[in-house]
């Protein structure tokens, strides 16, 4: 099994944090991972993205050009990777500020909708995790009790008060997220 | 009577009895013949750190560092644990040794050159930091040993190799006055500027040094000591007469005297000042 | 004791991995994409945990002069930085192998030349294992291609270079240092405080005082000093050449890469074979000394080598070195911190060896 993962977005929206949070339930759950950000100035108010690959094998190449999902969280990241996604594959985007939204017919797309659910519930410093929790319900291969060890292990011990918040927000992701359309492919 | 007889001194083995000991020669100096030019003042630099180390018990304590210039080979001189340096480098070098080996006397030994030209960023950093070593700053104001070039201590008017017609100011820039410069760091604990061209000045550079190196034994910071000295061959002067151009021309530009003294010796100067 | 499991940037991991094999000093001047080595010794202030010191310098050349100062008194010490700062470091690194100094050099490449870009690159090859520096010298050169190795080669970098008294190169790139992986780390080693018989710590009770210095002004001197220097080189060639083979042995087709390139031509062979192109990698891991025995034997079993790097083509010629004119060596690579993909070093392989089914 090898999940080939982009996840893009405005600096500041977690988007490197929530790969690193994905990437570290992926070790707690003995999966091998690479966890490969876009770095430099690139990141400064302006896009971030990182590739998160999670494999049962040993891991070849952490730089890709397609993936087999893509979680989109601004319309400058959906307009540059939603033709890299492998046909068949899922895009999971937030619809915040969107206003061209996906046209691949051969790909499944899921909505989650976290950035008005973030600020509905006032917890915007959960954000991303609402976005995880769309993303481990429509792909499972990171389970959930493990992405809270993985919180655990990426988080310093002084944040660690702020893991059941941040659960609270993984399973209203999983809640939210809902199909738009499915691949046809 | 035999008592009558007068004592008949019959050759140097008479002479060479301990009890006629005037002077002798450092343990701590290697019996290497100096590749210093006559009336150079390096050798006698030489002789007051070797006579300090071997007084103060610190021959087996000691890791110095030297430069690349007229002193390149200092490690064939001094009898103690010695890196030599890339230009200029001198400082960061003894930063890591002192750092590592926090109970040894570290001190480096520069020329201006080394110092103040390519250097200067290392001697600043080094200085700022406060790092508790003693840096020696020999300055006669010229490059001795690629042949008698500018250097940036040079002083306005002066002639060298590569200033010919006297440095100009107004295109060659002004002397460097890095102890000035250093003094004004926070870092540096004790600057004094020192020469060695008469008996009375050999004893203030040698008291002045053994200050630095008790205070480097108390982790005060760093303590550094310009030397204005000469260069007969650079200045193309016999030595007595480069002395008297070194007086009468370079002590204006560089006066000589404490330009930063501890808190500690003043208070000390202070209370000897009140017995007397 | 049981190794820790992390997951880290290899950055970081080298920062760890430093502490833990009970290195001595640290000096360094930030530059990206690296700076996270220093700033994770920062944090973790070493100096309480192990007496580690470590030393942000004024400049990169600084820092490789307290290197020199430090691996000088026989301690085990480090620096870091990426390209340009690699090239400031040089004139110290040239000092250093010539007073024949043991320490570890980590150079996490960026694009050049002059400021270049900040994304990886593999351009530094020449650099690093043709010299770099004046004089005829060679540092031992490591090339990690994972975070876990990242860590490793600190450990050996230190054992290699303390065997046989020469500057090492861990030569790694942005993508390997920005990167997250598994990384297993070893325990706490203890830091050495024995004083070696060669190094200034002191004169001591020693009979004779200790010098360091690059310096001889007898050309015979100097230059019985550079046979043994060769004459060192030669021993590390013969003991120190590490390589790792990726599905070689029924190939009709050699691809050679390091580092990051080797993690992108692994998945380039899988892909080649499934389109019924016998592809096999050759990583090498040590860069100097190169692998060149065994290119050398493969090169008369296969029909075609590509040399893959994120460079114009310099280690391709280490190759062709090795192979002579026995069969046909390529290159292909991205510049300017383009890190190539997988399918296009199969385009390539397709392209440049037509016919080859």
């Amino acid at each position: 099994m090898t999940e080939e993962i982009i996840i893009a977005g405005f600096g500041g929206q977690g988007v490197l944090s929530m790969g690193k949070i994905m990437a570290y339930s992926a070790v707690m759950q003995n999966m091998e991972v690479s966890w490969m950000p876009a770095y430099g100035p690139e990141m400064r108010g302006g896009t971030a993205n990182v590739t998160v690959i999670i494999s049962s094998e040993r891991i070849s190449s952490p730089i890709i050009r397609h993936f087999d999902t893509a979680i989109i969280l601004n319309q400058q990241s959906l307009d540059k990777f939603e033709p890299s996604i492998k046909p068949g594959g899922v895009l999971i985007y937030d619809g915040n500020g969107i206003t061209r939204h996906p046209e691949r017919k051969d790909i499944s797309v899921y909505r989650v909708d976290a950035a008005e659910e973030a600020g509905r519930m006032n917890m915007s410093k959960v954000f991303n995790m609402i976005v995880l929790g769309g993303f481990i319900k429509v792909r499972p291969v990171i389970k959930l009790e493990y992405v809270i060890q993985g919180l655990k292990k990426s988080l310093p011990e002084r944040y660690h008060s702020l893991i059941p918040l941040n659960e609270k927000a993984l399973i209203r992701g999983e809640e939210i997220i809902h199909e738009v359309q499915k691949s046809k492919n | 009577m035999e008592g009558n007889k007068m004592k008949v001194v019959t050759g140097l083995k008479e002479i060479i009895k301990p009890e006629n000991l005037a002077y002798h020669r450092s343990e701590v100096l290697v019996d290497n013949t100096l590749s210093y030019c006559p009336g150079c003042g390096h050798g006698t630099v030489h002789r007051i750190l070797a006579e300090l180390i071997e007084e103060l018990g610190l021959q087996e304590k000691t890791i110095g560092v030297s430069p690349v210039g007229c002193s390149v080979l200092l490690y064939h001189y001094l009898d103690v644990d010695i890196q030599q340096a890339a230009h200029g480098r001198a400082p960061a070098v003894a930063t890591a040794i002192k750092r590592l080996l926090p109970d040894r006397f570290v001190f480096t030994y520069q020329g201006d050159g080394d110092l103040a030209a390519i250097g200067t960023s290392e001697t600043i950093h080094a200085c700022n930091r406060g790092e508790n070593i003693l840096i020696i700053f020999v300055n006669n104001g010229i490059y001795g040993m690629t042949g008698g070039q500018m250097a940036p201590t040079t002083i306005p008017g002066m002639k060298s190799s590569t200033s010919p017609l006297g440095r100009d100011v107004r295109t060659m820039g002004n002397h460097l006055k890095m102890t000035d410069i250093v003094a004004t760091l926070d870092g540096t604990y004790f600057v004094t500027r020192q020469s060695v061209h008469t008996p009375a000045n050999v004893r203030r550079t040698k008291k002045a040094m053994r200050k630095a190196i008790e205070y480097q034994k108390l982790n005060r910071g760093t303590c550094f000591i310009e030397i204005v000295s000469n260069c007969p061959s650079g200045w193309k002067m016999t030595p007595v007469e480069s002395n008297k151009w070194m007086e009468a021309n370079m002590f204006p530009y560089y006066p000589l005297g404490d330009l930063k003294v501890p808190a500690e010796e003043k208070e000390k100067q202070q209370k000897s000042n009140n017995n007397d | 004791m049981e190794k820790e499991l992390r997951l880290m940037k290899g950055n970081e991991a080298i920062a760890e991995a430093a502490i833990r094999a009970g290195a001595d000093g640290y000096f360094s001047y930030p530059i990206t994409p690296q700076s996270e080595i220093l700033e994770y010794l920062m944090e973790a202030n070493p100096f309480e945990r192990t007496g580690m010191v470590v030393l942000q310098a004024e400049s990169e050349i600084a820092a490789i002069n307290m290197v020199y100062g430090g691996a000088g008194c026989g301690k085990k010490v480090m620096t870091s930085s990426s390209s340009p700062g690699i090239s400031l470091k040089q004139e110290g690194i040239s000092y250093i192998a010539g007073a024949e100094l043991p320490c570890l050099i980590v150079n996490v490449a960026r694009g050049g030349p002059g400021l270049g870009t900040i994304q990886p690159a593999q351009s530094d090859y020449f650099q690093s294992v043709k010299g770099g520096g004046h004089g005829d010298y060679h540092l031992i050169v490591l090339a990690p291609a994972s975070v876990q190795e990242m860590a490793d080669f600190v450990e050996l970098g230190f054992d290699l270079a303390f065997k046989y008294r020469n500057p090492v190169l861990i030569l790694s790139d942005g993508a390997i240092g920005q990167m997250m992986e598994k990384v297993y780390l070893k325990p706490q080693k203890q830091r050495s405080t024995e004083l070696l018989e060669w190094a200034t710590t002191g004169k001591g009770k020693r009979e004779e005082r200790n010098i360091i210095t690059s310096l001889d002004l007898d050309p015979d001197g100097q230059e019985d000093f550079n046979h043994r220097l060769q004459a060192k080189y030669a021993e590390i060639q013969k003991n120190e050449v590490r390589y790792e083979e990726f599905q070689c042995d029924d190939a009709d087709y050699l691809l050679v890469a390091y580092g990051t390139s080797a993690r992108v031509c692994q998945k380039s062979v899988q892909i080649a074979r499934e389109h019924g192109i016998k592809a096999g990698l050759l990583r090498p891991i040590t860069l100097f000394p190169f692998p060149s025995v065994r290119i050398k034997e493969l090169g008369e079993r296969v029909k075609g080598i590509l040399s893959v790097e994120m460079s114009c083509g310099q280690m391709v010629e280490d190759v062709m070195l090795a192979v002579g004119c026995k069969v046909p060596v390529k290159h292909f690579g991205r510049m300017g911190g383009i890190v190539t993909t997988p399918d296009e070093v199969v385009e390539q392989l397709k392209t440049i060896f037509s016919g080859g089914k």
